[in-house]
């Protein structure tokens, strides 16, 4: 199986991710073409999603009609985190947001037909009914970022281009780690595929909002637990020069690109022994 | 009969155990996340829309609770009638000696009896664990008026967003894809409801929009209700409200129905 083929040895292996990424661009490539054929129905989802997404800042910005800022953070700052959050959430979903789809295929024991194929498993069910019309998300939220950025006037060095460009990088890597690895829960527990929800659209919607306003051990908790402030939190606290309500040591703002590792090992890990105790459904 | 069809669709609901929890636990997240947001902006502008600091985190979790109940989101049981209308079924319903509307109503309402136990019960039980939740309070006159001026008000609002609902499924006798009608459906409601945040709090000229429209009646009314927001005159108004759309959103899904039914055309096998 392939899966189990990466395993041989180290030149097999760097094939195997090649041939991984391939599959995964086919895959990809064909469910574009698929969306596309029907252009109308493609222009309308996405065009739905850029407003369903945006509603979340109109509630913003009515909030910042009765204040001036929320938990010491200004309209602009908070605009930075509502776009950071969002551009990473909308990338990662894009890429293999599908999954959360897997659970349904579990209980209808139709992984059975990935599984027979020459293509490793996690491209196949993350390239499957992927849908480009999620790309109305990260561009609204890229156009919220934009704003933010015009008006908050950073006084950009080369080290804060770089926590940026890693910020979004390793954004992108821990919504995806969280997605794959509660996707790879499903092989567990099919019927409570929702609680990923919680996690991903609940963690990015945490993460539009200040750390200050939240529970000291909320914050600990995305530190320490399921590492969504390494998304963004701790890095603008280093592009925005405000003071970390933990107080935690500076080095954690730059920590982001270990905690994307990390997150992404302990995914890779979920997925290999949920995929390992699939039973199919017998029928 | 009807209260056969609620019954059993009661225990189908009851079924689904792990799919509810797994609802009752995002519910629940989302409650603390948004209750979080509301402190921020009530600690800097208390009595913000009328509400105090209690009434605010109170109304979070009413829209946690409710969420599921009302089905604001999603169809509820009436995602049953889309698939049916969108595979033919529905000619079989059609031949049927029960009237549509009803027996739906009695579907849903059954699907509702299962949430109000599971989904809107857990979220506020852990959120009054949490935070300082507002009942209705006064004298006993005064509470157990407002218990039962709420379990009429949710009672309404169920048969508004029932009816509203119907109307979204019937637009699959004329629309493939009801996608796109769907998301128009959640935003307005969730937004025009006062589900995201109370229409007391938006600009005025928006207020007076979400006023006119019939989703206020879904949401805001029941959590108002239950809070005490107005007083026993403006209480009254507002279930008179719900009533008014109730009656004119069933007719109307009765009006659709009858032209909808119509169109069917049973393909030959």
């Amino acid at each position: 199986m392939a899966e189990t083929r990466s395993f041989v040895g180290g030149g097999a292996a760097r094939w195997d991710v090649v041939h991984a990424v391939r599959c995964y661009g086919h895959i990809v490539r064909m469910w574009i073409r698929a969306a596309l054929a029907y252009p109308a129905s493609f222009w309308m989802t996405m065009a739905g999603n850029l407003a369903a997404s945006g509603m979340d800042f109109v509630v913003i910005v009515v909030m910042f009609l009765h204040t001036h800022a929320l938990g010491g953070w200004s309209l602009p700052q908070v605009a930075f985190l509502y776009g950071t959050s969002g551009v990473t959430l909308g990338l990662a979903d894009i890429f293999v947001g599908s999954m959360d789809q897997l659970g349904v295929r579990v209980r209808e024991g139709s992984v059975d037909t990935v599984l027979v194929r020459p293509v490793p498993a996690l491209a196949q069910i993350a390239g499957d009914r992927f849908a480009l019309r999620r790309i109305g998300r990260v561009l609204q939220s890229g156009a919220v970022l934009t704003w933010s950025l015009l008006r908050l006037d950073l006084s950009w060095t080369p080290l804060k281009v770089l926590v940026f460009a890693s910020l979004v990088l390793c954004g992108t890597v821990i919504f995806g780690s969280v997605f794959v690895g509660g996707s790879a829960c499903h092989f567990f527990m099919a019927d409570a595929a929702e609680v990923q929800n919680s996690f991903t659209y609940g963690g990015a919607t945490m993460l539009q909002y200040p750390p200050t306003i939240y529970a000291r051990d909320i914050v600990r908790g995305t530190v320490f637990g399921v590492p969504l402030a390494f998304v963004n939190w701790l890095p603008a606290l280093y592009l925005l020069g405000r003071d970390d309500p933990l107080g935690l040591p500076s080095w954690f703002r730059f920590a982001s690109p270990l905690a994307a590792l990390l997150c992404a090992t302990a995914a890779g890990l979920l997925w290999r022994t949920g995929l390992r105790s699939y039973r199919s459904t017998g029928s | 009969m009807y209260a056969a069809v609620c019954l059993r669709s009661f225990r189908r609901y009851s079924t689904y155990r792990a799919a509810t929890w797994a609802r009752v636990f995002t519910n629940t997240v989302f409650g603390f996340i948004l209750t979080y947001t509301y402190i921020a902006l009530w600690h800097v502008r208390p009595h913000l829309g009328g509400y105090d600091l209690s009434a605010a985190i109170t109304y979070v979790w009413i829209g946690q609770g409710l969420l599921s109940l009302l089905a604001v989101g999603d169809l509820g049981a009436l995602a049953d009638l889309q698939t049916r209308i969108a595979n033919g079924d529905v000619a079989v319903d059609l031949f049927r000696p029960v009237d549509q509307q009803r027996w739906w109503l009695a579907v849903d309402a059954g699907r509702a009896g299962y949430q109000l136990l599971t989904n809107a019960l857990v979220p506020m039980l852990v959120g009054g664990l949490a935070f300082h939740l507002r009942l209705p309070q006064g004298s006993a006159v005064d509470v157990v008026a407002g218990w039962a001026a709420t379990a009429l008000a949710l009672a309404l609002a169920l048969v508004v967003s029932y009816a509203l609902r119907y109307l979204v499924a019937l637009t699959g006798f004329w629309l493939l894809d009801l996608r796109g009608i769907q998301l128009v459906y959640y935003l307005t409601s969730c937004f025009f409801g006062g589900f995201f945040l109370p229409v007391t709090v938006f600009p005025p000229a928006l207020e007076a929009v979400a006023r006119a429209l019939p989703f206020i009646a879904v949401f805001q009314v029941p959590a108002d209700v239950f809070l005490q927001h107005d007083d026993a005159a403006g209480a009254l108004g507002a279930l008179g409200v719900q009533l008014a759309w109730a009656v004119v959103l069933l007719g109307l899904g009765r009006l659709v129905q009858s032209r909808a039914v119509r169109k069917v055309v049973v393909q030959g096998g």
